[in-house]
């Protein structure tokens, strides 16, 4: 948790505007909690680059800093199976921390929900056309 | 140990290192002294017993008071639950309400919930943005089985300091005793009794950089408050407290007051401008931060800032050279905020952003200046990192977002 917390990976922001871009908001700053991933996503459906900022303690900023090494790399379905339970493994969070881990899982997933989304609209209209 | 280098301590309203003089003062009664003060046949017992009685005088020296008056226990936790439990239940047949704050420590709140449990009805008085309490409010409580009012004098979490003056001249004109635990005040501000019609009054030896597992409570003899004793035995401390005195304790906390009372106008002064300095730069150098408690009724050596759009356990954590503690309850199984927070009316997720700084007697010039400029640096990086932050910048309204629950 300490390596991640002091040098956390692929912190920044993507464009949230791109239409491969995906974009998750999770969390509330009143639980003190809040976790933004953004996934860039190529034409073969693998994420290719990701993204994340979080407000929130050591355990959740190495969360989603774990959370954006894993996602590199994997398709989308593939990213989808990230479980919360093997991030907090990975980092050995006390269950007094499980919670970080679980908006991380919440995070890739919102993530991902977006970029899909993103994706349809497209899909419909072109449908609609033929 | 191995030579690695300790963090800074900025910690002091959790605890107080030993003054080297107290230490002093100790250590005869932890080797050659060590009679038990109540043994009434032999020298060991007469010079322990001399040596508590000086301890006994120089505690209520500090606070103007009698030394008939000053009850040793082991700590102000322990004074805190005696003065509230036991002034209820003796008093019970007459008086079954008491007042205390929403601000109070843990000890106090928990020994005001048992008493409820017992039948007594409790008003929990709400601060104002402050800190403070409206004295209106306080007047406004007062019912006519009203035996007890609590109020700390200082807060350990945001420093603020309530008008004990006038609270103690609204109980004395209705005659209601007054409690106020003075943990954190006395040795750092003139505390006086009978000035400030203080009826009982809970000292901690650990926060006046005396030794731990030792401290008194202070009951007053003119009027007279009597109260139920907590622990029976031999009657020790006029039957209010039994229990062998602990001697080297008890000498340690009378050292620790003489020497408090003696430096309190230097440590004052010093610990002010420190103190200013420390918020002066951080605030010049950092926008969007929030002290929280009254800029002027306080007590200057603590000072709890909450840093818009940085979580206060993250900042902890890069703050790792230094010994401090947030107002965040990350470190706690819930994931609610510090209720002395949320008691000011501080938003939640300030309340998560929140970071103690702790200046004390040995704090230096240049510790505080490398908290503070480590500090900057952090808040900055961890700004980087945060979503909150970004929002801001771009503009948006952070109130105006729908957030997931969890």
């Amino acid at each position: 948790v300490v390596d991640h917390y002091e040098n956390p990976r692929n912190v920044g922001s993507l464009d949230r505007n791109a239409k491969n871009v995906g974009t998750g908001l999770v969390g509330a700053p009143a639980c003190g909690d809040v976790m933004k991933l953004q996934v860039e996503v190529d034409e073969n459906g693998r994420i290719v680059e990701a993204r994340f900022k979080t407000f929130g303690c050591g355990s959740a900023i190495a969360s989603s800093s774990l959370a954006t090494e894993w996602v590199k790399g994997k398709t989308v379905d593939e990213a989808l199976k990230i479980k919360n339970t093997d991030i907090a493994k990975e980092l050995c969070l006390p269950p007094v921390k499980l919670h970080c881990s679980m908006l991380a899982e919440d995070a890739i997933k919102a993530a991902l929900a977006d970029y899909k989304l993103k994706q349809h609209p497209k899909k419909e209209e072109s449908e609609q056309k033929a | 140990g191995d030579g690695a280098l300790r963090p800074l301590y900025m910690d002091v309203q959790a605890t107080t290192p030993l003054d080297p003089r107290v230490l002093d003062s100790m250590l005869p009664y932890l080797t050659a002294y060590y009679g038990n003060p109540h043994s009434r046949t032999h020298a060991y017992g007469w010079e322990s017993e001399a040596a508590v009685e000086k301890a006994r005088r120089q505690v209520a020296d500090l606070i103007g008071a009698d030394s008939r008056e000053i009850i040793f226990t082991s700590g102000a936790t322990e004074s805190n639950n005696m003065a509230i439990k036991g002034v209820a239940r003796f008093y019970k047949s007459r008086n079954k309400h008491i007042i205390t704050t929403q601000t109070e420590h843990k000890c106090v709140l928990d020994s005001c919930r048992s008493l409820e449990a017992e039948g007594f009805r409790v008003t929990y008085l709400p601060v104002q943005k402050n800190g403070l309490i409206d004295l209106k409010e306080l007047e406004a409580a007062f019912q006519p089985d009203t035996g007890l009012v609590s109020v700390m004098t200082v807060n350990n979490e945001i420093g603020v300091k309530q008008p004990i003056h006038d609270i103690g001249e609204i109980c004395r004109a209705r005659k209601v005793f007054f409690h106020t635990d003075a943990a954190q005040a006395i040795g750092k501000i003139p505390m006086d009794v009978n000035d400030m019609k203080i009826d009982l009054m809970s000292i901690s030896g650990h926060k006046i950089y005396g030794p731990k597992g030792v401290g008194a409570v202070y009951v007053r003899r003119r009027p007279r408050v009597r109260l139920e004793p907590l622990q029976s035995g031999g009657g020790q401390e006029r039957g209010l407290r039994s229990g062998t005195v602990p001697t080297p304790l008890a000498v340690g906390l009378g050292a620790a007051c003489e020497v408090a009372q003696q430096e309190m106008e230097y440590d004052h002064k010093r610990i002010s401008q420190l103190a200013e300095r420390l918020v002066t730069k951080i605030m010049s150098e950092v926008p969007d931060v929030v002290m929280n408690g009254d800029r002027e009724h306080r007590y200057p050596g603590c000072i709890n800032l909450s840093f818009a759009y940085v979580e206060g356990e993250s900042l902890l954590m890069a703050l790792k050279d230094v010994a401090l503690s947030s107002g965040s309850a990350c470190t706690s199984a819930s994931l609610e905020p510090s209720y002395v927070l949320r008691a000011i009316g501080t938003d939640e997720d300030l309340a998560h952003s929140s970071i103690r700084f702790g200046i004390g007697r040995f704090t230096t010039e240049e510790e505080v200046d490398y908290t503070v400029q480590k500090c900057i640096q952090h808040v900055k990086r961890l700004r980087e990192m945060s979503p909150l932050w970004e929002m801001v910048q771009d503009g948006i309204d952070l109130k105006s977002i729908k957030w997931t629950q969890h």
